[in-house]
């Protein structure tokens, strides 16, 4: 039900604004608990969507923009304006069901009210051994026209054999 | 838990006709409500008919994936309290006062008790 979550997820933020008063920490948090959703969410996903490894950067664009995100938001985004090294993309989000009814008001002009969501990115991709930047660059709750997500790929993360068994 | 479920009853009976009573609209959240948050409805609500029921679900959805026994009962207060407080906020904007506890002794299964206060 689309509507219990995104009441919930509107209580979750007011309830960190009241805790921390400041938007900065607001923000931190709700990356870390994105990131801890995120590290335990890939292997749901992985479980019922059934794709196999990607093999580049590009692949993953995709997979997280049509699969992903229709799987547990509903909504597909659109991966565009590619770095030419291919290691940056753009999601693009014309809608966002979690700020449905939301605005935000003047004091809480620095929250990024929808921060969680580029912790589950990061969380989840760090399991499938990528280390990845996410950000938003444009929101609609700010008065942009659309929801900018910049993902940016940093560096592939190397399991580390235990000593000895090389 | 309590703004959500003041948020979330709204919507829900933005086009349903006045309740009966008392023991309408406890059954709406036993059916209705339920359902539409849980995917299944209550199953067994019991009243003394003096303002107290007890609404019980044998497969808590939020406590399924957690045990299927006593394993872990201690903590399973926690993850309840938040439908405590939907199924207060709920009540409350439908002009009910009341309080809200929950009680589990084998999981999946729990008990919601409601405590209807006269205003």
């Amino acid at each position: 039900n689309s509507e219990l979550f995104t009441l919930t997820y509107g209580a979750l933020v007011t309830q960190l604004c009241k805790d921390y008063e400041n938007d900065e920490d607001v923000n931190k948090q709700l990356d870390k608990m994105g990131y801890n959703i995120g590290v335990r969410l890939i292997e749901d996903f992985l479980a019922r969507s059934n794709v196999g490894r990607c093999h580049d950067f590009r692949e993953t664009a995709d997979v997280i923009a049509k699969i992903a995100f229709k799987m547990y938001l509903g909504i597909t985004p659109s991966v565009t304006n590619w770095s030419p090294g291919g290691d940056e993309f753009s999601l693009i989000l014309e809608s966002n069901p979690l700020v449905d009814f939301v605005e935000l008001p003047d004091n809480h002009s620095t929250l990024i009210y929808s921060n969680l969501l580029c912790g589950v990115l990061r969380g989840a991709l760090e399991m499938v051994q990528m280390a990845v930047d996410v950000k938003f660059v444009q929101d609609t709750l700010k008065g942009d026209s659309v929801t900018e997500i910049r993902m940016k790929f940093i560096r592939r993360i190397e399991d580390n054999l235990p000593a000895g068994e090389e | 838990g309590f703004r959500v479920g003041q948020g979330l009853i709204e919507r829900f009976t933005k086009d349903t006709s006045r309740f009966k009573d008392e023991l309408d609209i406890m059954k709406f959240i036993c059916k209705d409500f339920w359902t539409t948050v849980f995917k299944k409805q209550i199953d067994n609500l019991r009243t003394n008919h003096q303002g107290i029921y007890v609404l019980q679900d044998n497969k808590f959805r939020l406590l399924t994936q957690m045990s299927a026994g006593k394993q872990y009962l201690e903590h399973a207060p926690k993850y309840l309290a938040f439908t405590c407080g939907l199924i207060r906020g709920g009540l409350s904007n439908l002009g009910i006062k009341s309080i809200v506890t929950a009680e589990v002794s084998t999981m999946p299964a729990c008990k919601f008790q409601v405590m209807i206060q006269k205003m």
